[in-house]
């Protein structure tokens, strides 16, 4: 049951994750929006498999949620329309695709000769939220709070970059 | 089906990466761009949780947590400036932006 639903999910993120680069159908980004909604929703299901519940709900409310949120409204607000109209040049796409698969050969060969052994163990499955929070607010309970702050610098920061006369 | 294993999910895990660098070196709007950046993002994100599963170590999970963090962040500020930019010079599509070539 487990390998029926990690192939559906594994298969679905893959197919989606493509189709957010290239849609033969149109080249709009709120096509690629949508679609990396759908990457980011069979990846939360692929974080259950991996029995990281919390990361999955975080997944989808943060990056469903608020991210793609984001990326609709700055689409909208630019309003664009000549954008679909440009062609992307056929010998630099099989230049790229031929770059990304070798990168993408080299890192799986090297997973396959590094023997990889290990097991699933299950003491991590039940209380992993629990103990994923008392990590968060102990071990790293500082970085938590740096990270508190990345936060406030950067709402500072697109509050200023998004002021009219910019200085 | 043979049991799910680290390597399945590493693979899914650079397949997706791969996809994300192509879209970065294919695409030519930076809208496009910036999701693609994601989608790389996410790929390690998978890498990471699926690592800390079979290592039977939270702090894998914990730095996902953060990664996210920081990405959400790091889309605020990104967004923004491209706002700003389009404001300057009514364009997403980065040909367009080659002021700083030689």
């Amino acid at each position: 049951m487990q390998e029926l639903f990690f192939y559906i999910f594994a298969v679905l993120t893959l197919l989606c994750g493509a189709l957010v680069i290239a849609n033969p159908f149109t080249r709009s980004p709120v096509t690629s929006a949508m679609f990396l909604v759908l990457t980011i929703a069979s990846m939360a299901g692929l974080f259950v498999l991996l029995h990281a519940f919390f990361l999955a709900a975080v997944q989808v409310l943060v990056y469903a949620g608020a991210v793609i949120v984001l990326f609709l409204f700055v689409i909208m607000l630019l309003d664009l329309k000549e954008e679909e109209r440009r062609k992307i040049k056929a010998s630099m796409a099989t230049l790229g695709v031929f770059a990304v698969g070798v990168i993408a050969a080299v890192m799986i060969d090297t997973m396959r000769q590094s023997h990889l052994g290990f097991q699933a163990r299950p003491a991590l499955t039940e209380g992993s939220t629990i103990a994923l929070g008392q990590d968060l607010f102990g071990n790293f309970a500082l970085p938590f709070e740096i990270v508190s702050l990345v936060l406030l610098v950067a709402m500072i920061g697109a509050v200023l970059l998004s002021k009219k006369d910019l200085k | 089906m043979n049991p799910v294993g680290l390597q399945h999910y590493l693979v899914v895990s650079v397949l997706l990466f791969a996809l994300g660098l192509l879209g970065v070196i294919v695409r030519r709007n930076v809208l496009v761009i910036y999701m693609a950046l994601e989608l790389m993002l996410n790929a390690a994100n998978l890498a990471l949780v699926a690592f800390s599963r079979y290592n039977d170590n939270l702090d894998g999970q914990v730095i996902v947590f953060f990664i996210i963090t920081v990405a959400a962040s790091e889309v605020a500020v990104g967004l923004a400036l491209i706002v700003a930019l389009y404001r300057r010079r009514q364009t997403t599509h980065v040909e367009d932006l080659t002021t700083m070539k030689l």
